[in-house]
């Protein structure tokens, strides 16, 4: 009797503990959106500022009392777009290449290159940006600086294939093989096969891919920072002007800002929140959906 | 029972001998040092351009007195003034004057000058730049190097990020106060200042005259050539001080000697060793 009690309890306290690991993550994200949320919606709040001119302004002169951050959401979004546009297509070629035409061992050496690429830290993009990418853009670039949107792309797009090529392959190899075979039959080509079966077929889950790297581009800021030029206005209309991102305007400035300035960069923290929130929620549908149908 | 409480009691006593004794020794004669072996942690913080001085003069008075450890944290003039302000730094460095809502009870120590050279790219041909033509170039009034003797190309400004201590030194010692041209160029640090301006042949660039190097070519302002002589003599139009400052409820007899030292004749020989202007 004793011992069974015993044994009983053993079991809670191990229970418990796993339950508190596991809270770890639900706390900290808690913890994380209301910090940024209490911080970044004072200002508005308490009418320092008005959320307006934040939202719509297009100039981000803290000396000036000028806090507009339209153009670096319009930045953000255009950097993340022209990186999907670029990586997307590339990753989901690999991915296919990698799953439906290579070889058991050039596969294996692509995909282990896709594996470091998702493995190398975020700043060497940058230095390698910096160093490779803005010169080759100030050469044919109408602009005197390499910093540009472009380049920003450019390093974003390389960076997101890593997310997007291991879910696109992941859900390609899933794909039922009678599918493929059923095509067969019906006399369609390899790549008849591969574009009207194989990639319909695995759509939900490239999707989630997509998704995810959107979300990684949207939030990337240290490669981004060195590439992007940072001004302080100016909504980009050509691949060649440069950008602000709101995830760099964060991490340039935190370091110093003091009072309302401080709160607003917390507040361009709850913008970026946002977006990423959506983006999961998206993932959230869409990975439904795949297990519904 | 009894035996542990007068442990305590001794202990207490001895820990309140040791304070008295050591609160006569520090209000003492300051030219002799003591014999004491100077120990404790010291962790600075603030002003990046201040960070080689710094860290020198930190090993060097680690080196003499073994028992300090000593850390400095290169986060910004104002996370310096801050950190000052809040205790969680020993002592804070700037590189600016500081603002008066920012005083607060601190007790400011300039330890040394600096200067702030403009730099281009070695590939251009101007060298000398006057204030006002810095301050338009900076306002987007000027707009290609043939309009200050170069050649027909269009000038690319960088600058640093707002807050940064260099960047308000420079706006307000040139004279263009949030007035800088929007598409300007921001990069974080003198160091990256220095590489975008080496990779550009039309950039202008600003570093702390300590962080000048031969990939970037320091120009004259005013005629006047960017060097440690000229703004020892005030000549050089744009310098500012290196404070170091502490609130004098908050600091340790360890922080006290370590600035004693920065302030000594080794020390400042550190402060010069490093690029610094002596003061």
């Amino acid at each position: 009797m004793q011992a069974i009690k015993r044994k009983k309890q053993k079991e809670t306290i191990i229970e418990s503990f796993f339950l508190i690991c596991a809270f770890v993550a639900v706390i900290s994200v808690l913890a994380i959106t209301v910090f940024v949320f209490y911080n970044g919606l004072k200002p508005f709040v308490s009418n320092s500022y008005p959320l307006w001119d934040f939202l719509t302004g297009v100039e981000w002169r803290p000396g000036s009392n000028m806090y507009g951050i339209f153009y670096m959401i319009v930045g953000s979004i255009f950097a993340t777009l022209g990186a999907i546009l670029i990586g997307v297509p590339v990753a989901i070629f690999t991915a296919v290449y990698i799953s439906e035409m290579a070889g058991s061992r050039i596969g294996k050496v692509i995909r282990f290159a896709v594996e470091l690429l998702a493995g190398i830290p975020s700043v060497l993009y940058g230095v390698f940006g910096l160093g490779i990418i803005v010169p080759y853009v100030l050469k044919i670039s109408p602009m005197a600086q390499g910093e540009s949107l472009l380049a920003t792309i450019l390093v974003l797009a390389i960076m997101i294939l890593p997310t997007v090529v291991s879910i696109s392959e992941t859900s390609i190899s899933a794909v039922p093989r009678e599918y493929r075979e059923g095509s067969y039959a019906l006399g369609a080509s390899k790549i008849q096969t591969i574009f009207k079966v194989v990639l319909p077929a695995a759509r939900s889950g490239i999707m989630t891919g997509v998704i995810l790297g959107i979300g990684r581009a949207i939030g990337e800021t240290m490669a981004v920072m060195l590439v992007c030029g940072n001004p302080i206005a100016g909504i980009p209309t050509s691949l060649f002007d440069q950008i602000r991102p709101l995830t760099t305007n964060i991490a340039l400035e935190m370091g110093y800002a003091s009072g309302v300035h401080q709160e607003l960069l917390y507040s361009t923290g709850v913008v970026l929140f946002i977006f990423i929130m959506i983006i999961n929620l998206a993932v959230n549908k869409l990975v439904k959906t795949k297990v519904g149908s | 029972m009894s035996k542990s409480l007068k442990k305590v009691l001794v202990s207490l006593l001895i820990g309140a001998t040791v304070l008295t004794l050591a609160g006569c020794g520090s209000s003492g004669s300051t030219t002799s040092t003591t014999k004491d072996a100077i120990s404790g942690e010291i962790n600075g913080g603030g002003s990046t351009s201040v960070q080689k001085i710094i860290d020198a003069a930190g090993s060097e008075f680690t080196a003499l007195n073994p028992e300090a450890k000593f850390t400095y944290s290169g986060t910004g003039s104002s996370d310096g003034i801050k950190g000052a302000t809040a205790g969680t730094y020993s002592f804070g460095c700037a590189s600016r004057e500081l603002k008066t809502e920012e005083k607060g009870n601190l007790t400011e120590l300039i330890f040394a000058y600096d200067g702030i050279a403009m730099v281009l790219n070695p590939a251009n041909t101007v060298t000398n730049l006057t204030k006002d033509q810095v301050a338009k170039i900076y306002m987007g009034e000027i707009t290609n190097w043939s309009e200050v003797g170069g050649a027909d190309a269009p000038i690319v400004v960088v600058s640093r990020e707002d807050g940064s201590g260099t960047r308000s030194a420079v706006e307000e010692l040139v004279g263009f106060e949030e007035k800088l041209k929007a598409d300007a160029t921001i990069k974080e640090g003198n160091g990256n200042v220095q590489t975008t301006v080496a990779g550009n042949t039309n950039a202008i660039g600003y570093v702390s005259l300590t962080f000048v190097d031969k990939t970037v070519k320091a120009i004259d302002v005013d005629s006047v050539k960017a060097t440690v002589d000229n703004v020892k003599n005030k000549t050089y139009p744009i310098s500012r001080p290196f404070l170091a400052m502490y609130d004098e409820s908050k600091v340790d007899d360890t922080t006290l000697a370590f600035l004693d030292f920065l302030m000594s004749a080794e020390g400042q020989a550190i402060v010069e060793e490093h690029g610094g202007i002596a003061v």
